[in-house]
């Protein structure tokens, strides 16, 4: 199908149902019940989750194949955020040409800062991207403020009216895709659910289907091969007559697009954009997804990315009476004792448990929670069917 | 000129700290071959040192005044800080006036315990592995003890105020016959680098003049061939990293008058520091200490008017830009070893 | 006129005169060997045929072309394949994607953005590697990793590698270092077995004469960076200059 192996095909197909089918799965509990607040069904984080999905799918072209650790992605999701949101100020609400302005801008970004920084790997590597990144935010933060709207960003305004849009004077603009709006939303209820769909919503995962699909594509291509052999020896890479640097040069401007894609989406979606959006840690946060699902994993970085908003979003809102309430059961003091161990860990301590996750999947699976995942399922079917199988293991798959 | 002797000292407190950050950053990656990103981490435990060490000691006994009372009519509550009661009013004020300095002696073993720590239970198990596993386990390292460090203190910055003596500025002009007022410079920001100074040329006697300093110098140039010599290298490199970690953490201590601690300053200073580490040279400990002036220095030159109005915005991205043109030109940076991480 | 020429050429390091006027022709179709004791400027020659290192003077033509200021890939396009001391394969990807890359190369040139393709519809390619697999023998582990095989198969691997590009001169750099005497026989076969079969130029750096003289055409011996002599193998057995070299005067 679409030119892809059985196996790739149905990962594709996996992710178009479950990205499709969202709003309802994220929405498992009834909107009055106690669990309501584990509902992650509403427009806002599921666009997130997708955006960010489509960030880690681009920085893993680059991180998974090559190896190169870049620490100043999100300095292309920025120039890609600024480029749309200039789009629909001036020429048209509608999100297309923005996004693809998004594109253009982050990719063309990506081969200046590419350019230089491949000139060298490793660590010094990490550093050029960073010092690049951590440039353009400093700058965006203050010299270019013309263009960036300095600390308090961009929005747009009443004042604004693009050529393209025939607004009312002192009407707002708002994002459409040919006069859909983005923001528009139809709400199912079936008993005590309640299900939120959304246009904004669909257009994402639209974007984010269309992005795993060239993702798959490139790993199983000749070019995806070439960049996991730039990985794997670069030397012999040379001495087989292949030049590495555009490929990698290739790699991370494709990276950078996806970036500058994900940058401009988040624009279409909320119309406004900071210059906190290209700080450093906006970059190292996409390094965490990446390695926390699975580096040079197709779903992984996916996965680690809805982890990741997940946790940001829910998980950070439990707070100590929350979970008194489910501890209540529990005789007082062992109540008291077992909330006080829970709590560091949620609410805003959120980031402790993504912290020591990390660690725990970088010292015990280079693989990723994508690979704790097979071990678990070998260890089921090893358990299941006995000692055949573990001769079997023996012989290396692939 | 006056305007130059400014800028300078200025540059001169930042650049300490840089320098100090660096030396450490650049002590562990000559020595362990790891490269650090916990390191700014350890600044911060430092600074957050001085201010656990001035909560202990201005613990206080409450006791009720009856003949006062407060806004609400209830009696006045007075707080008498223990420090006070037990060594007499004036010595105990004394001693909490000072806690940042003694703040020293009490971040010593905690930095030397946490060091060793690491380096016991995390480090040493990334040896053989690559870079890129070392950063990012490192990485996530600081992000946890930036976060056990927020639990425990909160979001916000703590004060935390130099010793009354070191309050207030010290009119430098004077001293170099310019008129009064022109070059005033705080008296904590003189000691910070007098004490930096201390702190850089302890480090390089002792890997000078100790057989202990030899061997680890020895072990930076040729780890292996050290090993072979029937060293125990693993056990002074853990000494090493133990050491590398309280030069930062007694950085941090006394930088927390300039600036007041808060859980995130160490991630701040890490990216600066691996800059600076960078443009000096990896595993140069010279170059670490040279760049760290160097680029703090430079950092508040291009702060001058004159400069932003020509190059505007230059002062934000100084060390970045010097950074990139000095990686590009002189991959192993301006005191660094041919051929070390020159890939 | 051999198909790589060597005129004149010179490399100093600091103080440490390198190669000297080092002259060598190598002619198509033979193998040919250069030995020489420890220092005497074999892989410093190497480096300056494959353009690691650039001579301070000199010329190094091959196929009439010279290859000084090329880049390694650019020296490999022209035809020139290099084996190295330890094998140098693509450890993280499988046997088959390892035989591949080589291919690619060779049909694609250095670069090329084929990021749509997929690797699995380059059947001709496929069809060419397993040819070549079962000639080194190793077809059946073309599932494996690279890094998972033993050092003699990743050796056979990487003269696989060199051969499928069909290079017109294939260096190798002591092939044989390091190995066990049952690995390095094999070794041995397998490259008689290729200089019969195929239309090959060899030039070989050895330290095992048992080695040089079970393959070798010609042999240059190197010492202290100079060309000593260069003879067929009959003749460099017992000649008097090379005894000198490598036992020094006393001989």
């Amino acid at each position: 199908m679409l030119g892809l192996r059985k196996k790739d095909a149905g990962l594709l197909l996996l992710v178009t149902v479950l990205t499709v089918m969202a709003p309802v799965l994220l929405n498992p509990f009834p909107v009055d019940s106690a669990m309501a607040q584990f509902n992650a069904g509403y427009p806002d984080l599921m666009q997130r989750f997708v955006i960010f999905g489509i960030f880690a799918i681009g920085f893993n072209i680059l991180f998974g194949l090559t190896g190169y650790l870049s620490f100043g992605h999100a300095a292309f999701l920025g120039v890609g955020s600024y480029a749309t949101i200039w789009m629909m100020k001036l020429l048209t609400l509608n999100i297309l040409p923005g996004i693809f302005m998004a594109i253009v801008f982050a990719a063309l970004f990506a081969v200046m800062v590419g350019y230089i920084s491949l000139r060298r790997s490793g660590i010094y590597f990490s550093i050029l991207t960073l010092a690049f990144a951590q440039m353009s935010y400093a700058l965006a933060y203050s010299v270019l403020t013309p263009i960036t709207g300095g600390e308090t960003g961009l929005q747009i305004k009443p004042t604004d009216t693009p050529l393209l849009a025939n607004l009312e004077p002192g009407e707002i603009g708002r994002a459409s895709l040919f006069g859909l709006e983005m923001s528009q939303s139809s709400i199912i209820r079936m008993g005590g659910w309640e299900f939120t769909l959304n246009v904004g919503y669909y257009v994402c995962a639209m974007a984010m289907i269309l992005a795993f699909y060239m993702a798959i594509r490139i790993f199983r291509s000749p070019f995806g091969m070439m960049l996991r052999a730039v990985k794997s020896n670069q030397n012999r890479m040379y001495y087989t007559g292949l030049n590495a640097r555009p490929y990698t040069l290739a790699a991370f401007v494709i990276s950078g697009m996806y970036a500058g894609l994900a940058g401009g989406l988040m624009v279409a979606m909320d119309t406004q954009v900071g210059p906190e959006r290209m700080f450093w840690t906006a970059s190292g946060e996409v390094v965490l997804m990446t390695i926390l699902g699975g580096a040079g994993t197709l779903i992984g970085p996916v996965l680690g990315a809805g982890m990741i908003k997940y946790m940001e979003n829910i998980v950070s809102k439990i707070n100590d009476q929350i979970l008194h309430t489910w501890f209540a059961f529990l005789p007082d003091g062992l109540e008291d004792a077992v909330v006080a161990m829970i709590y560091p860990f949620v609410g805003k301590g959120w980031h402790l448990t993504l912290g020591l996750m990390f660690m725990a999947v970088v010292i015990f699976l280079p693989g990723g929670l994508l690979e704790g995942g097979d071990r678990i399922r070998n260890a089921f079917r090893r358990k299941r069917t006995g000692k055949e199988d573990t001769a079997k293991q023996r012989t290396p798959a692939e | 000129m006056d305007q130059v002797i400014v800028q300078i000292l200025n540059g001169l407190d930042k650049g300490s700290a840089y320098a100090l950050i660096a030396l450490g950053l650049t002590l562990i990656f000559g020595t362990l071959g790891v490269v650090n990103f916990a390191h700014g981490a350890l600044f911060m435990i430092g600074a957050f040192c001085a201010v656990t060490l001035q909560r202990i000691l201005t613990l206080s006994s409450v006791t009720e005044d009856p003949t006062r009372t407060d806004f609400l009519g209830n009696p006045m509550k007075i707080e008498t800080p223990y420090v006070e009661s037990w060594f007499g009013e004036a010595i105990g004020a004394g001693i909490i006036d000072w806690s940042v300095p003694l703040a020293i002696f009490f971040a010593i073993p905690i930095m030397m315990l946490v060091g060793y720590l690491m380096e016991h239970g995390l480090i040493r198990h990334f040896y053989k592995r690559p870079h890129a596993d070392q950063i990012l386990v490192t990485f996530g390292l600081a992000i946890v003890l930036q976060e056990i460090v927020k639990y425990f203190y909160g979001a916000n910055p703590i004060q935390t105020p130099a010793p009354d003596a070191f309050t207030g500025s010290f009119d430098f002009g004077v001293l170099l016959g310019f008129d009064p007022l022109t070059i005033m410079y705080p008296y904590w920001r003189l000691v910070y680098f007098a004490f930096a100074a201390l702190v850089i040329g302890a480090v390089f006697a002792f890997l000078q003049f100790t057989t202990f300093g030899m061997v680890v110098r020895a072990g930076m140039a040729d780890r292996e061939t050290v090993g072979l010599l029937g060293i125990d290298i693993d056990k002074r490199f853990t000494l090493m990293f133990a050491l590398a970690a309280c030069v930062a953490g007694v950085a941090g201590v006394m930088y927390a008058p300039i600036v007041a601690p808060n859980y995130h300053m160490g991630m701040d200073f890490l990216v600066l520091s691996f800059v600076v580490v960078v443009v000096g040279g990896m595993g140069s400990l010279p170059g670490a200490v040279f760049a760290g002036f160097l680029l703090g220095i430079l950092e508040s030159f291009a702060s001058m008017p004159f400069m932003v109005d020509a190059i505007p915005g230059i002062n934000q991205i100084i060390i970045y830009l010097v950074a990139i043109i000095i990686l590009l030109t002189r991959p192993r940076g301006l005191m660094g070893r041919k051929g070390v991480m020159e890939e | 006129m051999g198909i790589l020429e060597v005129k004149d050429v010179n490399k100093r390091f600091g103080g440490l005169q390198a190669l000297g006027d080092v002259n060598l022709s190598v002619k198509e179709n033979t193998v040919h060997a250069i030995i020489g004791p420890n220092g005497a400027g074999k892989s410093t020659l190497l480096n300056c045929l494959v353009g690691k290192l650039m001579p301070d003077t000199g010329s190094v033509m091959f196929a009439g072309q010279s290859v000084l200021g090329r880049k390694p890939y650019e020296i490999n396009q022209m035809g020139i394949s290099r084996v190295f001391q330890t094998p140098e394969i693509f450890g993280d990807l499988t046997v088959m994607e390892n035989m591949m890359i080589p291919l690619l190369a060779k049909r694609d040139g250095s670069f090329r953005m084929h990021a749509y393709e997929s690797v699995e519809d380059e059947k001709d390619l496929r069809g060419e590697a397993e040819t070549m697999l079962t000639e080194v023998k190793l077809l059946d582990k073309q599932d494996m990793l690279g890094s998972s095989m033993s050092r003699g198969d990743k050796r056979r691997l990487e003269m696989a590698m060199c051969l499928i590009q069909r290079p017109k001169l294939l260096l190798l750099d002591e092939p044989t270092a390091g190995m066990a005497r049952a690995d390095t026989n094999n070794t041995i076969d397998l490259l008689k077995e290729i200089k019969e079969k195929r239309d090959i130029t060899m030039c070989i750096i050895e330290h095992d004469m048992h080695v040089v003289f079970s393959l070798a055409d010609r042999i240059t011996v190197l010492a202290q960076g100079t060309p000593l002599v260069e003879d067929t193998p009959e003749n460099i057995k017992g000649h008097p200059k090379v005894k000198e070299a490598y036992l020094g005067e006393a001989a």
